[in-house]
């Protein structure tokens, strides 16, 4: 019993930081700004040492006004640099976190009798200690990171829902923003303060790399699976929640499979949270490696297709009194296709009854040939449209016109017609048929 | 018309700054505030942590207490065989990342050193179960520099592929490996923690570095590593700086692209690696990223570039380490990121090539240049119209600052002090009757102007097919910045189509009318 409530409120905690940072997170992946989840997680340092040295207590409140004001100078410092010294914005985010990061260390170095921050328990967090500490509520002990962190998340969600449109058309264009009479840069510094007290309430109880994990991983994710940003927030936020779960239940069980204890939540959670973002990047049915490979693939069928037909159709023409069929060895050599899609090129011709087997290859069949006839008029027209438009040698026609000739509609082909005034012959002297 | 191109792009470039940023000096307090915060950490914070300590009084007394000078010079002549390795070793890495941190910097990836130094860490956790279970000594260093070097690869691989395979930005790339490589490290480290295979204490220095606890060892495999750098990037120099500055280009030339930005990227991480452990994971990333960026300020040239780069990292890499090497409980990594910064922001301020200074003098000295040649004509196309208008025997009256103030949009104080400038560098004197006239040198000087301007004009109208009412707008931004071998080019070009333009080309628009209308309602 005690274990089962003990995991319940790590997977709380877990679930309510992933779903604040991941809230926000949609915005700075489509800012381009998701090094700034990472910059101002690092650069905080010095803000809480500040605020812990100034108030000797961990309590919440400084720690938040410290990280929130660092945060702030960070985005600040950030943009003065690249604005000023024109320094491209990542390596301007870089200067400032590293400095900004330094200047922490050094404080805890130097404060070291005074001061109860250790930088490793910043990075890693400590999720599995978070039931541990708790705070009585109505006669429940709640533990005080849940508190927290289901402020910020509510804090966050009603800023978003606020400034929804606002952020929106700047997330996309600032400039539109700009010239609609919104403040693009004061929602740019509101976004960086509600992402400096996101990452230090979630700091102290996930650690810094899940939330630079969580910011990142879920937007991403969301971006490559949708077109539509309400859409996207909405997966993103069931993705934080996946992670976390499934992140807890990896490191308890995972490890097991090898008789090894437990590991970090936190490091799993974003393993998990990687795993998803890659499951995504390889089969989302739009923007997936998959569907691309695939679409791809059925294209170069679909154009090889037509260039048999376009073959068949020009030997003909050539020599059309001795026409015992194609052998299939020309095709090759005058394509350089695979062989696997030439074979399905062939076979799929040869079902829908556009090419026959002759005494010695292949041929065109009458269905095939009205089709094969088509494309050689729509080359052959593309090649005096060509001729006619642009200052191009003669003998630089054909490429042009081989690759537009898969593209070309019947509309297009009127048009075609309508602006080279219906010729007869094409540049090369063959006949348009 | 390269040139014309050029000179437009720098007047529209202009333009939109002032529209943006139209009075806003470019000394800022935040990079002054910035300055201060390191200088306060620097001095302040000592003394803090002095008095703090002085009201505890803890048995171990640590107040920071001043070098003496026999300190300063054991420290300084590398006297210490500590202090030497350290100092050597760090000048090695800073100038090894100097290096290849400036091919990162024009790539505009200055982030993906971060990203690899967080990458490395599942494979120095994969190294040490690996070499601990096969019976081995779990932390021998070359083999854990192996399992860090190939997982910062894969690393970089993923980065690649994501960016060529969707429609995520660079950013994005580098923030999904980083935090999930990072986090799979962890769960790594945090298996062997409680694996009981030969004792794990001490990985986690790859992450947070040993600076001051160097060895030997390590100051020989950062010289080794800084002199392949070195060696690699001289051999390829061609090759890098094509790929940097335009790798479309090099495509084109038929260079292996990819295998070039794999061997960039590998030596990236190499870098990285050496450093992760003897420095921790934040100083490697501010070496490979702080040092281009300083020396970006200083130079327009990439080879000196490179030099003025690692010898910034090199640098602060020595000094650093003398410094924390002087003072108790200073932390040398963080120390070096210090002066590193601090060295970015002089150069942000001082540097010749891009330095703020100095582009804000260069800008100074064009706004006046500007102004002038405004006045200039602004009171020779007065008094054209004024010609026009009055019998030709009249004696020509002079401008008064009302008319002149109603020509453009100057500010009264504006236009009181570029009259007084124009009146010293002996340009115009004022009349009797308060009244501005042209000196012989200043109508020589408002022909020229004008001339240029008109030039400009008939140019634009003829041949960029621009309406006349337009033109003046276009023209009046780029007068300024024709320079002689233009203007001659120009004048070839429109004698031939214009023969009859004379010395000053009638305007092709109806000038000063807005003023004169003006005047009349008065």
């Amino acid at each position: 019993m005690t274990l089962m409530s003990l995991d319940i409120w790590i997977v709380t905690t877990g679930v309510l930081s992933a779903l604040s940072c991941a809230l926000l997170g949609n915005f700075l992946v489509l800012r381009r700004m998701s090094m700034m989840g990472d910059a101002i997680s690092h650069a905080v340092l010095p803000g809480l040492a500040v605020a812990f040295l100034i108030t000797s207590s961990r309590s919440n409140m400084p720690m938040f006004i410290g990280a929130g004001v660092v945060g702030v100078l960070t985005a600040l410092f950030t943009q003065w640099i690249h604005r000023v010294g024109r320094v491209e914005q990542g390596a301007a985010m870089g200067v400032v976190f590293t400095t900004l990061f330094a200047i922490g260390l050094i404080i805890i170095v130097q404060a070291a009798d005074a001061v109860d921050l250790d930088p490793g328990c910043v990075l890693y967090g400590a999720i599995e200690l978070v039931p541990l500490d708790t705070a009585p509520f109505l006669g429940l002990h709640i533990p005080r990171a849940v508190w927290t962190l289901s402020l910020v998340f509510l804090v966050n969600v009603l800023l978003v829902i606020l400034f929804y449109k606002e952020l929106k058309i700047s997330s996309f264009d600032e400039d539109l923003a700009t010239t609609l009479g919104l403040n693009a840069s004061c929602m740019h510094y509101l976004l960086m303060i509600l992402v400096a007290i996101t990452t230090v309430a979630s700091f102290e109880s996930v650690g810094s790399i899940l939330v630079i994990a969580m910011f990142i991983v879920p937007g991403a994710t969301a971006y490559l699976l949708t077109d539509r940003l309400h859409i996207m927030i909405g997966v993103s936020l069931v993705i934080g929640i996946m992670c976390a779960v499934g992140g807890h239940i990896a490191a308890v069980r995972l490890p097991a499979w090898w008789g090894l204890p437990d590991t970090s939540t936190a490091g799993m959670m974003a393993v998990v949270g990687g795993l998803l973002f890659f499951v995504a990047l390889i089969a989302s049915p739009r923007h997936g490696v998959a569907s691309k490979l695939l679409h791809r693939f059925w294209l170069s069928v679909r154009i090889t297709r037509e260039d048999v037909l376009g073959i068949l159709y020009r030997i003909e023409e050539f020599q059309p009194v001795r026409n015992h069929g194609v052998v299939p060895r020309i095709l090759r050599d005058a394509k350089q296709t695979g062989p696997v899609i030439r074979w399905l090129a062939l076979a799929q011709l040869m079902q829908a009854g556009k090419v026959k087997k002759a005494s010695s290859g292949i041929q065109l069949t009458s269905k095939g040939r009205v089709h094969a006839r088509n494309l050689i008029r729509t080359h052959r027209l593309w090649e005096s449209y060509i001729e006619k438009h642009f200052v191009i040698p003669i003998d630089h026609l054909h490429a042009p016109a081989e690759r537009l000739e898969h593209v070309t509609d019947p509309d297009m082909q009127k048009l075609l017609l309508e602006k080279t005034t219906n010729p007869q012959k094409d540049p090369h002297g063959k006949n348009i048929p | 018309m390269r040139a014309i191109l050029n000179v437009w792009g720098c007047a529209g470039m202009r333009k939109t700054q002032n529209l943006s940023t139209p009075t806003r000096p470019y000394f800022h307090t935040p990079i002054l505030s910035l300055l201060f915060l390191i200088v306060v950490t620097l001095f302040f914070v000592p003394v803090q942590a002095e008095a703090e300590i002085d009201s505890i009084r803890s048995i171990t007394d640590t107040r920071l207490q001043m070098p003496t000078w026999d300190q300063l010079i054991r420290v300084l002549t590398l006297r210490d065989y500590n202090t030497r390795v350290v100092v050597l070793g760090t000048l090695f890495l800073g100038s090894a990342s100097g290096v290849i941190g400036t091919f990162m910097f024009l790539r505009k990836r200055a982030l993906v050193g971060d990203a690899a130094s967080h990458a490395a860490l599942p494979g120095i956790g994969l190294a040490f179960i690996v070499m601990a279970s096969v019976g081995g000594d779990g932390k021998y260093l070359p083999g854990l520099l192996l399992g860090a070097f190939i997982s910062g690869l894969i690393g970089m691989g993923f980065i690649l592929l994501i960016r060529h395979f969707t429609r995520l930005k660079e950013d994005a790339a580098l923030g999904i490996v980083l935090s999930v490589f990072f986090g799979l490290g962890i769960s790594i480290l945090g298996v062997i923690q409680k694996m009981n295979i030969g004792h794990a204490a001490g990985l986690e220095s790859f992450i947070y570095g040993k600076t001051a606890s160097m060895l030997a060892q390590d100051a020989y495999l950062m010289g080794g590593a800084a002199l392949v750098v070195t060696l690699l990037c001289g051999l390829l120099f061609k090759e890098f700086s094509l790929l940097c500055f335009d790798q479309d280009f090099a495509c084109s030339q038929g260079w292996p692209v990819l295998f070039l930005d794999t061997l960039i990227m590998a030596l990236v991480v190499a870098v990285t690696v050496m450093g992760l452990q003897a420095v921790g994971l934040i100083l490697m990333v501010a070496l490979l990223i702080i040092p281009p960026a300083a020396a970006r300020f200083w130079t327009h040239h990439l080879y000196k570039m490179i030099f003025i780069s690692a010898a910034i990292g090199s640098a602060s890499g020595l000094l650093g380490a003398a410094l924390s090497a002087l003072v108790p409980r200073l932390p040398a990594g963080a120390i070096i990121v210090l002066i590193t910064s601090s060295i970015f922001l002089m150069s942000l301020v001082f540097g010749p090539a891009r330095g703020v200074l100095s582009r804000s003098i260069e800008q100074w000295t064009l706004n006046r240049k500007v102004a002038s040649q405004h006045l200039l004509r602004a009171m020779y196309e007065w008094a054209e119209i004024h010609k026009n208008t009055q019998k030709s025997d009249d004696p020509l009256k002079g401008m008064t600052i009302r008319d002149l103030f109603g020509v453009r949009s100057w500010s009264h104080k504006q236009l009181k002090r570029i009259l007084l400038r124009a009146q010293r560098q002996g340009m115009i004197y004022r009349g009797g009757d308060r009244t501005y006239h042209f000196t012989e040198n200043g109508e020589w000087q408002s022909k020229r102007v004008v001339r240029n301007h008109r030039l400009w004009e008939l140019y634009l109208v003829t041949h960029a097919d621009i309406a006349p009412s337009h033109v003046d707008r276009d023209a009046d931004q780029i007068e300024h910045v024709l320079e002689r071998s233009m203007v001659d080019k120009l004048e070839k070009l429109l004698l031939s189509e214009h023969p009859n333009i004379g010395v000053i080309p009638p305007s092709p628009h109806d000038i000063g009318s807005k003023g004169l209308k003006q005047r009349s309602r008065k």
